[in-house]
């Protein structure tokens, strides 16, 4: 008995007042996510120091300083200001490496989610749009993506292309276009029978019109929000196949690669394993928060108009 | 004078697929009905929901293929089932909905909602286009500055002349208004159904006006059909509808209608008093 | 003493553009045995003054108000749980969509069984039996048969009447109904308002009637309060309502039914009101 309409609440449109423009209306839902905008200023830290990590960085991420093997971080006894993170087996600068990692790693996230929301978008558009035989041959095949353990898919898509860090961007884009697809078509299942659609389409709209031009952009909201969890989700799979060998190759400043590196020091020098992790943790961390505020952001806005 | 709709015993089955356990049916949403609407006339379609009326819009604005039976716009016989439509004929006949949220795209301004057909089916340059657009706008009681203003901006009503004003922007015939007043509140209703009756005149239009609401019906048509599980079950003028309904459905129905004059009122409220 | 009591009712939500005002010093009354319509249009804060009061708003709306009193008790002081004793079973609420406010996951009966659960202290037979009587008592044929379906089983009408049942289950001392027969057909309309108009006057339920189509107010109103944008604009007795309405609103709105209209045109006076003139033009 406690149903609450939400016609209730939706006194925006009773208002004679103007309404307030998209993007500061976007901005009052967003940052009233605390842990969004925390995730957001994180993000933005670890864009800035990855665009001007030659600038930021202390030491060169691959010189190797022989005098200087497995140093503590500062704050132990032994470490110095030198290495603020310390160094790892061969006398590397630990934060070095780690701020030149994080490009590599938000490369990988860019390139990934560009790949498969690209591809997922056109193959859901088509099932949802078309629906019938190509949609269920299409969902068919990616059932059985799906079906497979993705990271187990994605290292034996490496193993068939060849380690590397292309090949390993390449299996996780394909392992994670299905998320797109299924997404992308449940939204112009929805849109495809409105109003507005019909009109378009009494108006003498073509196809592609209708699927690219009207249908489309009202289903990218729900879009923006999963591909910012793919992006992480890029980031800690490249880690994962990194870890495995199958990503970048050492010397690569990958953080996975790094942490695959500082196996056998695990008990000798816990900063060595401790300080990739944590990057990776506190990257991934920070954007599934930012999702979260997208998400409480985009929605809303989704059932207003 | 040709009439500028003629329907002769339109019918409409919709088929549903069986299952392994189920056998496959058709259901006859309209079954077999005639009609015909002069120009500037309007022809008002009632009925409840489930009544096929909502079907028939939609064979008449050629979104659906009519499953058989003749459909004659002008004096031309259409048939979107065997030939594409060529878009003189798509221009000819254009709806209204009745959900003003759900009909126009909402990631779109209304000056691109307002130009779209022309961009269409036309070859007209842009500045013209963006002309006309304008003009519409004032047509329909809205202002220039309204022009780059996304759907969410406008209340109701406003949305309703949105779509009224996209529906007019390829001079159409035919206008089919499927329930346009009714999500809207009382005086913007009153508001809409003004200004459609000034656009029939000032554009000759011919409306095909699609609603439950029989006091409404009453106030905008010249003939009136009553449809009752895909039949209509009355058809003629609206006076001779109104005041001597045949049908027994069409009787359950104005009886049903709630009444708001104050004799009505008094006898209720003396029932009341009684019981 | 009144039923309901509402004395200066201000509710706000908080929104992306400030703070907005969706009832502005309502007040109200509502006596046992007696119909009361509170009448206007989209957000003229009609439903949100009711669920306001019955505290069913989101936390990001704001509740204030002089006096909220039912039946003598005062629901503002009184605790989240004993609010919930009195909601539910004293008043009761029926909505617009009977179909979405059905829990599509469960029986019917079911879902009256709960309400009778969660209210009294029947068992389980007992339970049963009143859920059958109450389905006869809103004319629901084959109360046996219609308790084990769910609610895509029946039809909107159908389901206003479980809903109605539902509400009933208690024996409420106040019903608010909001736009009860909005989502239906005219002539399933005129069931559901005279099967609730014949429920009101058996059991002496005081009935709260909140909808924005002047047919519902006269077919069931005994007295009618007209809101505009959160304000009360007119409070009178149904009858000299529609004789004489004394505000320019109430005025404006009865003119614009098409029903009254001269000639082809409507009068739209509304159109030319601004919200100052309106609120002046109140009789309170």
């Amino acid at each position: 008995m406690t149903v609450i309409e939400s016609k209730a609440a939706d006194p925006k449109l009773a208002e004679g007042k103007a309404p307030p423009s998209g993007l500061s209306e976007f901005w009052f839902y967003f940052s009233r996510n605390k842990g969004a905008v925390i995730g957001l200023v994180i993000f933005l830290i670890i864009l800035f120091v990855a665009i001007f990590a030659p600038f930021v960085a202390p030491h060169s991420p691959s010189v190797q300083n022989r005098d200087m093997l497995l140093v503590p971080p500062v704050w132990q006894a032994g470490g110095n200001w030198g290495h603020i993170l310390g160094t790892d087996a061969v006398g590397r600068d630990i934060l070095s490496r780690l701020i030149y990692g994080a490009r590599f790693s938000l490369f990988i996230g860019l390139v990934v989610v560009t790949l498969s929301v690209i591809s997922g978008v056109l193959i859901g558009l088509v099932a949802g749009y078309f629906r019938g035989r190509v949609d269920t041959f299409i969902m068919r095949i990616m059932d059985i993506i799906l079906a497979f353990p993705s990271l187990l898919l994605a290292l034996v898509l490496v193993a068939v292309l060849g380690p590397g860090l292309l090949n390993a961007m390449i299996a996780i884009s394909l392992v994670n276009q299905p998320h797109f697809v299924r997404l992308t078509r449940a939204a112009v299942m929805t849109e495809r029978t409105k109003d507005y659609v019909v009109g378009s389409k009494v108006a003498g709209a073509g196809t592609l019109r209708l699927m690219f031009l009207t249908i489309l952009p009202n289903c990218l909201a729900p879009l923006i929000v999963q591909a910012t969890l793919a992006f992480s989700a890029a980031i800690l799979d490249a880690a994962a196949l990194g870890f495995l060998g199958m990503g970048a190759q050492p010397p690569t400043p990958e953080w996975g690669t790094m942490l695959a590196e500082a196996r056998e020091f695990i008990q000798r020098a816990w900063w060595v394993v401790t300080f990739p992790g944590l990057a990776i943790l506190i990257t991934v961390l920070a954007i599934n928060l930012m999702g979260d505020g997208l998400r409480d952001a985009l929605d809303p806005k989704l059932k207003r108009s | 004078m040709t009439p500028v709709l003629e329907a002769r015993n339109l019918k409409r089955d919709y088929h549903i697929p069986g299952s392994l356990l189920k056998k496959g049916k058709t259901v006859h949403a309209v079954k077999g009905v005639s009609f015909k609407v002069e120009q500037g006339k309007t022809l008002s379609i009632v009925g409840e929901s489930g009544c096929g009326k909502s079907t028939l819009a939609r064979m008449v604005t050629m979104i659906d293929p009519v499953t058989s039976g003749e459909m004659l716009i002008d004096g031309q016989k259409v048939d979107i089932a065997a030939e594409p439509l060529s878009s003189d004929m798509r221009s000819k006949v254009q709806i209204v909905f009745q959900n003003p949220y759900g009909s126009l795209n909402p990631r779109k301004k209304i000056g691109d909602i307002l130009t779209e057909p022309l961009i269409i089916n036309t070859k007209i340059p842009a500045a013209e286009r963006r002309d006309r657009a304008m003009a519409m706008l004032k047509k329909v009681g809205l202002e220039e500055k309204h022009y780059s203003r996304y759907p969410h901006m406008f209340s109701g009503g406003q949305r309703q002349r949105v779509a009224i004003a996209r529906a007019l922007m390829l001079n159409p015939r035919l206008l089919v208004l499927d329930e346009p007043v009714s999500a809207l509140d009382l005086s913007v209703q009153a508001q809409v159904l003004n200004l459609l009756a000034d656009l029939q005149e000032e554009f000759h239009l011919t409306y095909v006006f699609i609603s439950h609401d029989l006091s409404v019906v009453r106030h905008i048509s010249d003939d009136v059909m009553v449809m009752y599980f895909g039949e209509a079950v009355e058809y003629g003028s609206r006076d001779q509808v109104f005041n001597d309904p045949q049908h027994s459905y069409t009787k359950t129905l104005f009886a049903a209608t709630p009444r708001v004059d104050v004799e009505a009122i008094k006898a209720r409220l003396e029932r009341r008093k009684r019981a | 003493m009144s039923l309901l009591e509402i004395q200066n009712l201000v509710v706000e939500f908080q929104t992306a553009s400030g703070p907005f005002r969706a009832v502005d010093g309502v007040s109200l009354k509502v006596d046992e045995g007696e119909v009361l319509a509170i009448v206007g249009e989209s957000g003229s804060g009609k439903s949100v003054s009711m669920l306001a009061a019955m505290g069913l708003l989101p936390w990001t709306a704001k509740v204030t108000a002089d006096k909220l009193l039912f039946n003598g008790r005062d629901l503002q002081a009184m605790s989240d749980r004993d609010r919930r004793k009195i909601i539910g079973k004293e008043i009761s609420m029926i909505f617009q969509e009977p179909v979405a406010s059905l829990n599509p996951c469960f029986t019917v009966g079911y879902q009256i069984e709960e309400v009778l659960r969660v209210h009294t202290d029947l068992d389980r037979k007992a339970r049963w039996d009143r859920a059958i009587e109450l389905f006869q008592l809103v004319g629901i044929p084959n109360p046996e048969e219609r308790l084990g379906h769910y609610p895509h089983q029946m039809s909107g009408g159908q389901c206003q009447r479980v809903m109605i049942a539902t509400a009933l289950a208690c024996n409420p001392k106040l019903l608010i109904a909001d736009e009860p027969t909005t989502a239906l057909d005219v002539t399933i309309q005129k069931q559901i308002l005279d099967l609730l108009m014949k429920l009101q006057a058996e059991h002496g339920m005081g009935l709260i009637m909140i909808t924005h189509d002047m047919g519902v107010v006269a077919e069931t109103a005994d007295r009618v309060i007209v809101q505009y944008k959160g304000r009360k604009i007119e409070e009178a007795d149904v009858l000299s309502l529609f004789e004489s309405p004394k505000s320019v609103y109430t005025k404006a709105l009865l003119s614009a039914l098409p029903e009254n209209a001269v000639g082809g045109r409507l009068p739209t006076i509304t159109e030319k009101l601004t919200d100052q003139q309106i609120f002046e033009g109140a009789v309170r």
